[in-house]
């Protein structure tokens, strides 16, 4: 039988309830006795807090209770760790000042938290909450990454004088150098790569609740993974045993990496619930989100390539700063680095790379991890340097691109990664023609004739998803493992229940994992459930980021599931009173090899739970497994975008009127899902190029972008749709040979956006976004260099 | 100082007791316990909340619950049949992928059916263009529009 389930695009599990409206989000639940919860946060972006009066704001209607920075450290709750070590060029370790999960003598951002206050109903504790009087001492304050290490700059923790984090470097400096000097042409860039807010559509929000009966706690939270969630809260922060914290992240409305994080006010609330001894309610307003949730991007970067008279790439060097924010956040400090340095060979044979990385701290929103998380940013850098590149040595993007493609594998890049296979001039080749790239100056001519201004851009990334192993990423300072765990429940009847440490969010889990085992166990989906969310019933996780969940989570099922199939010819075998060598399992069936006797998959399981005929001296009855996965590496996603801009140089405004995507994800299990995912990828990198940008005032150090009206999302009118494709080539290192698919499009389209645009304007660089004035601003530009 | 609203919601009679500050869609979460409808943001710009009301699309975060008062109000949880059988529209977008998180969801269909009653065989460009008041950040919105445009048809049959 044909495997009906892998590849095919089989409609949604969790679409019902999310349509009907009976999805469970975390404000959504409601817990007898809740009381509510509102944070005082810093309106200043530095500011020594002198003193913080609660007793007006106490007697208000409806307070019950209001707690302080002080309050924390006298129950010695500890600050937010931070997940990865960096070490610096000179072997010390990067500087970890402390992250008190409520102010401790300063406030170091907008929208720091200095207070909760805990009511009887929501707006009570937000009217309360003006009432508490905090006097601050407002300080000088620093913003933007490429002022946190100028002389005289204010200083955001005192043990980082320079407001360096660490300077972290990565490749032969020394040959890079050697490589420019003998280089016959050298491309310079130098650009920002933009501040942007994740916004998931659902605001964070927790619900904490304490028993007494058994000294438990449940976390109800909006997060991407429980388990770290726990793990990180239990030991490292409030000293809670692990074993007596349940935390569920029941649906949650879309994460983009902004719902990793161990945040201070699933802490802050957890810890009260227990003072008060009543659940602790905290859902977050836009505003709220937007001065709170950790941020993504914010690098300063200078880029340089070196080529030879043919155009081949000799060298690259890259200097970066990096914007951490006020405080490391959970993951924070491997993202421009691990995640971003390590990608810098993109698809392409440059044999030496040199980068160095500073992570500076300054007053700000703290920034981790942003859907790509690094890699967006290093692709940004290495397609617009071969592109540009490729303009000032009057060659085709596209053959240029071919003359460095890598084309064996394995192949080991100069910045650490071993990439296992690919094939870039397929994606490519497909691309080109999904694009009419043939037809394009033609299309040019008939914008020109009609006063237009079109491009074209091209950006052929790579992508890392699935960090891993284990012990590889901890020599390199990870301070968690990166394995997935997977249980699969066979019930006496033959029905599933898999329980996954993966989260989903938005990705189809429920559909794409039940494809796997219903592929893997020949039974119909229907008879498989798939659970994820919850530390009360899943035995472990490490959740869902990095594009990981298909290639690990996926792969601890389908592990999971062998050992079920497994112990079910065991089983099987005593049954048919064969030996277990001659039983083979197909299309749902144990079968003894050569003959017609066979037992279904649910005679197997119901002898294993009712085993009156069964091997009991040799095997336990049950048929229940689990499974722990640590990939042997990465997988590598690759694909290549074009993208095809139109520009009205009287207005500035700029349409995207062709969007190509050709990606190669290695084996795809559900098309429509995967299609999915690239759409809305596509649309948070057009979302860079063109309309996002966070931007904070310079010297008050305010949030200009606080809001839907200052921060423009992309709406429905500002994308095309979109022409996307696939090339496969099956990863070599798992068993369903996937690769990942949930950050190529936010990798791939910012500098496909920007090379199509820089193309139409027949400018160097122009800045993201790239709003309509200053599109505007460069046509001007131009035009009046045309006219000198 | 509370107030008592009482209004009609998916049909059924429904009142309660709030302050009067309080906005519809807190009304329609908290007090009715109808949390299909969703808070995204606080600026009357995501959508999420949308709901109709008298028959026409609002984002019910930005109107007080007094103003509704005696007002004939459908949430998502009203839109299926009884039996449970899916609208067209909500169809539409299961079969076309038009949700990922499905945070956005229910207010996109909200809109999407009040859309298909204002033009009923919509372009692209048009659906896009009156789409501008739902934020997504899941789905690009692609698959959003593949929907409408589907479920368009269905609904003029």
């Amino acid at each position: 039988m044909a495997t009906p389930y892998i590849g095919a695009s089989i409609k949604r599990k969790e679409d019902y309830r999310f349509l009907t409206g009976a999805g469970n989000y975390t404000d959504d639940v409601a817990l007898p006795g809740q009381t509510h919860a509102h944070f005082v946060r810093s309106p200043h972006a530095h500011a020594k807090i002198k003193s913080i009066k609660k007793d007006k704001a106490l007697k208000a209607p409806g307070v019950v209770a209001i707690f302080t920075g002080d309050d924390l450290a006298g129950a010695k709750v500890n600050g937010l760790p931070c997940g990865w070590l960096i070490t610096d060029v000179n072997g010390q370790p990067m500087k970890e000042p402390p992250h008190p999960c409520l102010a401790q003598g300063k406030a170091r951002y907008v929208g720091d938290h200095v207070a909760i206050v805990i009511a009887e109903t929501y707006p009570q504790a937000r009217d309360a909450a003006e009432l508490v009087k905090v006097d601050y001492e407002e300080l000088p304050a620093v913003v933007r990454a490429a002022e946190a290490r100028k002389n005289g700059a204010p200083v955001v923790h005192d043990i980082a004088p320079d407001n360096t984090c660490y300077v972290w470097g990565l490749g032969d400096r020394a040959a890079v150098d050697k490589a420019f000097s003998g280089a016959a042409h050298v491309t310079t860039l130098e650009f920002l790569n933009n501040r942007l807010v994740p916004n998931a559509i659902e605001p964070r929000a927790a619900n904490a609740t304490y028993s007494r009966a058994d000294d438990s706690y449940t976390l109800y939270v909006a997060n991407q993974n429980p388990h770290v969630e726990r793990l990180l809260m239990t030991a490292f922060v409030l000293g809670l045993p692990e074993h007596k914290v349940r935390v569920v992240a029941p649906d949650v409305g879309g994460g983009f990496g902004s719902k990793i994080y161990l945040y201070a006010e699933d802490v802050v609330c957890t810890w009260a619930s227990k003072q008060i001894n009543r659940p602790v309610k905290w859902t977050a307003d836009r505003s709220e989100s937007f001065v709170s949730d950790a941020h993504g991007r914010d690098h300063v970067t200078r880029a340089e390539l070196a080529l030879d008279r043919e155009g081949r790439f000799l060298a690259m060097r890259v200097t970066t700063t990096a914007n951490m924010g006020a405080y490391l956040s959970t993951f924070a400090s491997c993202i421009p680095t691990i995640l971003y340095a390590t990608l810098l060979a993109g698809q392409y044979t440059t044999p030496v790379i040199y980068a160095e990385v500073t992570a500076v701290f300054t007053n700000t929103a703290p920034v981790d991890a942003y859907r790509g998380a690094g890699r967006p940013e290093a692709t940004y850098v290495v397609e617009r340097l071969v592109e540009t590149a490729a303009r000032e040595m009057k060659m085709s993007p596209a053959e240029i691109r071919r003359r460095n493609f890598i084309k064996t594998f394995p192949y080991q890049t100069p910045v650490a990664l071993l990439y296992d296979t690919g094939n870039y001039e397929a994606t490519l080749a497909e691309a080109l023609k999904i694009a009419d790239v043939a037809g394009f100056q033609g299309r040019r001519a008939d914008a020109a004739r009609r006063g237009k201004l079109r491009g074209l851009g091209y950006s052929c990334y790579i992508e890392a998803c699935g960090i891993a192993p284990s012990n590889v990423a901890g020599a390199l300072g990870a301070r968690a493992g990166l394995f997935e765990a997977g249980e699969v429940r066979v019930h006496p009847t033959g029905k599933v229940t898999v329980f996954t440490g993966s989260h989903s969010h938005g990705q189809g889990h429920e559909t794409t994992f039940g494809q796997v085992v219903a592929d893997r166990l020949g039974i119909p989906m229907e008879d498989i459930d798939i659970v994820h969310g919850d530390t009360g019933k899943i035995l472990f996780g490490m959740g869902t980021y990095g594009s990981r969940s298909i290639a690990v989570g996926g792969t601890a099922i389908v592990k999971a599931v062998d050992k079920i199939v497994a112990k079910g010819k065991k089983i099987a075998a005593h049954l048919m009173e064969a030996a277990e060598a001659d039983i083979e399992f197909k299309d749902g069936a144990f079968v003894v090899r050569g003959t017609d006797k066979k037992k279904a998959f649910a005679e197997v399981s119901l002898a294993a739970y009712v085993p009156h005929n069964y091997p009991l001296d040799k095997l336990e009855p049950g048929l229940n497994e689990n499974a722990f996965y640590d990939p042997a590496n990465f997988t590598f996603p690759a694909g290549s975008h074009i993208c095809e801009v139109e520009v009205d140089p009287d207005t500035g405004t700029v349409s995207i009127v062709n969007f190509t995507a050709v990606d190669d994800f290695g084996k795809i299990i559900n098309p429509m899902i995967v299609e999915g995912q690239v759409h809305g990828g596509l649309t948070q990198g057009i979302g860079q190029a063109l309309t996002e940008g966070c931007h904070y005032d310079k010297e008050s150090g305010q949030l200009v972008t606080g809001s839907y009206l200052d921060y423009c999302m992309p709406r429905a009118d500002d994308v095309p749709a979109f022409k996307v494709g696939t090339k496969e080539t099956p990863c070599t290192h798992n068993p369903l040979g996937v690769k990942g698919c949930g950050e190529a499009g936010a990798i791939g389209a910012p500098a496909a956006v920007m090379n199509a645009l820089t193309d139409a304007l027949g400018v160097r660089d122009i800045e993201m976004p790239a709003t309509p004035q200053r599109i505007w601003r460069a046509c001007q530009e131009s035009k009046m260099k045309k006219a000198a | 100082m509370t107030v008592k609203v009482s209004l009609t919601v998916n049909g059924k009679p429904a009142s309660a007791e709030v302050e009067e500050r309080t906005l519809l869609v807190n009304f329609i979460r908290d007090s009715l316990r109808l949390t299909g409808t969703h808070v995204g943001c606080d600026t009357a710009q995501c959508g999420a909340c949308t709901i109709h009301m008298n028959g026409r699309a609002v984002k019910s975060c930005n109107m007080l619950a007094m103003q509704a008062e005696g007002a004939d109000l459908v949430t998502i949880e009203g839109i299926a049949k009884a039996d449970g059988t899916l609208h067209p529209m909500q169809e539409a977008f299961r079969q076309h992928h038009g949700l990922q998180c499905g945070f956005c969801t229910p207010g996109m269909v909200m809109s999407a059916i009040d859309l298909v009653k204002n033009f009923p065989d919509p372009s692209e460009e048009l659906i896009r263009e009156q789409l501008d008041g739902n934020l997504c950040r899941c789905t690009g919105y692609h698959n959003i529009v593949k929907a409408i445009k589907a479920a368009s048809q269905t609904m003029r049959s």
